[in-house]
């Protein structure tokens, strides 16, 4: 047993990582019957918490009440791995990874963000309250816009190969690499 | 029953997020980057199963395990709002370093401040269905 815990306690590779993810498809079309999808909880909060008139906000979130519960899973279950299944060892990146980042001033490369940029203390710093503020409402906006995430486009649509999903997968790299490639160097020099 | 099944996956998915460290700033930037194979093998693969898992159950007319037949519509024919807002969210995706469910994963392994960026993103739902008749779809 603590072989077994110790071995599941390494970080995984990506050929283990990534068929375990795909295999939320079919659990939850058969356990659930509801598709994967995880950016939909923030408009079940907001239409559940802010009080509005809002057309999109006006739908039954109560009957999608399972999505929150999942959320309250993935916060236990990320509360597990991080108390009983931690390896100590640092995140194994790639050494020009590692070089490029340095060059953007992160020193700190323990746990799996930079506590430079992502913890409470950090926040005094202007780049730190932009990435959680500003990154964080582009992260709700974003998806909504696009009618979901990596995980209800990149994942559940392209597995059922919904040509939407493939153009807004094409949007996230579009984003992503604006911000990697031109904001992230001129915020962070 | 349906929400305790949901916990159970939930908390499954919560541990995957962890080992996987597709909730790792460090990886979303060497992805972004072009400096890893890890993150694009991840979803290739997850892509992979997925796809597999959908034909298998179509092809065998599988039912779910209350008995119905397994919905699965197609997503609305929305080009316009999912690359721009696809591009909004992959803006925001690699400034925090996390989608929503890795922001969840975030919060429960103890990198508590993603909090705030989870209430920027309820406040972000708010402002897109302020503005939605207003935005192209």
């Amino acid at each position: 047993m603590s072989e077994f815990i110790q071995w599941i306690s390494q970080p995984w590779p990506w050929y283990v990582a990534g068929p375990v993810i795909g295999l939320m498809v079919p659990l939850h079309l058969i356990f659930l019957n509801r598709t994967f999808g995880m950016s939909s909880s923030f408009r079940h909060m907001c239409a559940a918490v802010v009080p509005n008139n809002l057309d999109f906000l006006k739908y039954d979130w109560k009957s999608e009440s399972w999505n929150l519960v999942m959320v309250a899973g993935v916060l236990i279950g990320a509360f597990i791995a991080s108390a009983f299944l931690a390896s100590d060892a640092p995140i194994v990146l790639s050494e020009s990874a590692i070089l490029r980042l340095k060059g953007f001033g992160i020193t700190n490369f323990s746990g799996q963000h930079p506590a430079e940029l992502f913890s409470w203390s950090s926040l005094s710093n202007w780049q730190s309250l932009l990435f959680v503020i500003g990154g964080g409402f582009l992260v709700g906006f974003g998806t909504r816009y696009a009618g979901g995430c990596t995980s209800g486009h990149a994942i559940m649509g392209m597995s059922h190969f919904q040509l939407p999903s493939l153009v807004a997968v094409l949007g996230f790299f579009t984003g992503g690499l604006i911000t990697s490639w031109i904001l992230l160097p001129l915020i962070l020099a | 029953m349906r929400n305790f099944l949901a916990l159970l996956i939930g908390i499954f998915l919560g541990i995957i997020f962890m080992k996987a460290e597709v909730l790792s700033w460090f990886r979303i930037q060497e992805m972004f980057a072009f400096q890893s194979f890890h993150m694009y093998g991840i979803i290739g693969s997850a892509i992979a199963v997925g796809a597999l898992s959908v034909w298998i159950i179509r092809k065998a007319e599988a039912k779910s395990i209350e008995g119905n037949r397994i919905e699965l519509n197609d997503k609305a024919p929305n080009y316009k709002s999912a690359y721009i807002g696809g591009t909004i969210f992959g803006l925001g995706w690699a400034m925090t370093g996390a989608c929503p469910g890795p922001m969840y994963a975030l919060v429960g392994s103890g990198t508590t401040v993603f909090l705030i960026s989870i209430v920027m993103g309820i406040l972000g739902v708010l402002a897109y269905a302020s503005l939605r008749s207003k935005l192209p779809h």
